[in-house]
């Protein structure tokens, strides 16, 4: 099954939406509990990332038997330096964005922590495609 | 802790609507005092009580995606209207005190409710 959503990238008070819609259907699903929120902290941490970074985009959330598979998909500014954006506590976030709560550099080396496996594809002023696994 | 001697010790007004015996239903074993949601989301504890200045949508969300039960305003702040309907709908309790964050959390601790460690 797959689940499909579009990102807005100036919405930033609904942002979560797609987060909170899949940590619902996993929950319908049966998921252990602790497999959906590790699934619903990286998904969001990336959904978050995609609206105040990347400007909005794509997710694309599948459930497979043996694990689920969450792609986001952004034509923002890229990354430049992907080692750089992993590093705890790095951040590009301004200060409007720190004032709603984010911007402490922990998204990602978070979203590493609670996935299996997390794929980073970007370039520069083209956009970022971000694909989190997480093993059921 | 109940969720009820949280409410009488902070001196928090209840924004979600509970009454007594749903207050004393939400049984709070841990607790996290932030206003940096990224922090939040890096920890993880079951029945957690977030207290946090912050007064956002997001502080539900992230609220929502850690499964932490309620959620206490300090230092007065009181969130808008469909802050509090999305807490609702998610079965978030809200509270808020007058009270600072330091001190909120510092009372708190002193009673027995505890962080996570590391
Ligand atoms: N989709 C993206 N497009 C462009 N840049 C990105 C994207 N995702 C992350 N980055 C870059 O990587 C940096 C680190 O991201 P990370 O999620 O770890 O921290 P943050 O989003 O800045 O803060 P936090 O996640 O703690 O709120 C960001 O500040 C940004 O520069
Ligand atoms: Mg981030």
């Amino acid at each position: 099954m797959i689940k499909h959503y579009e990102i807005s990238g100036t919405d930033f008070a609904n942002g979560g939406e797609a987060s909170s819609d899949f940590k619902t259907v996993l929950k319908k699903l049966g998921v252990p509990m602790d497999v959906i929120r590790k699934v619903s902290i990286a998904m969001y941490e990336a959904e978050i990332n995609t609206i105040i970074h990347g400007h909005g985009g794509t997710c694309d959330a599948e459930i497979m038997p043996d694990r689920v598979v969450i792609t986001f998909k952004d034509s923002g500014p890229g990354i430049k330096d992907i080692d750089l954006a992993m590093q705890e506590g790095y951040s590009t976030a301004t200060d409007q964005i720190r004032e709603l709560g984010f911007g402490a550099g922990m998204g990602l080396p978070n979203i590493k922590k609670y996935t299996d496996d997390m794929q980073i594809e970007t370039s520069e002023g083209k956009g970022t495609t971000v694909i989190l696994t997480i093993k059921l | 802790m109940l969720l009820s001697d949280i409410r009488n010790i902070l001196d928090a007004k209840v924004l979600t609507g509970e009454d007594e015996a749903a207050l004393s239903a939400i049984d709070i074993h841990m607790a996290c005092g932030c206003d940096l949601m990224s922090d939040v989301l890096a920890f993880v504890k079951d029945q957690a009580l977030l207290l946090s200045g912050l007064i956002n949508q997001q502080v539900i969300r992230t609220a929502e995606m850690m499964d932490i039960r309620a959620v206490c305003f300090v230092r007065g702040k009181v969130p808008a209207d469909d802050v509090i309907e999305l807490a609702k709908d998610r079965g978030i309790a809200l509270i808020a005190t007058e009270m600072p964050l330091y001190n909120a959390c510092g009372i708190l601790y002193d009673k027995g409710l505890r962080g996570k460690d590391k």
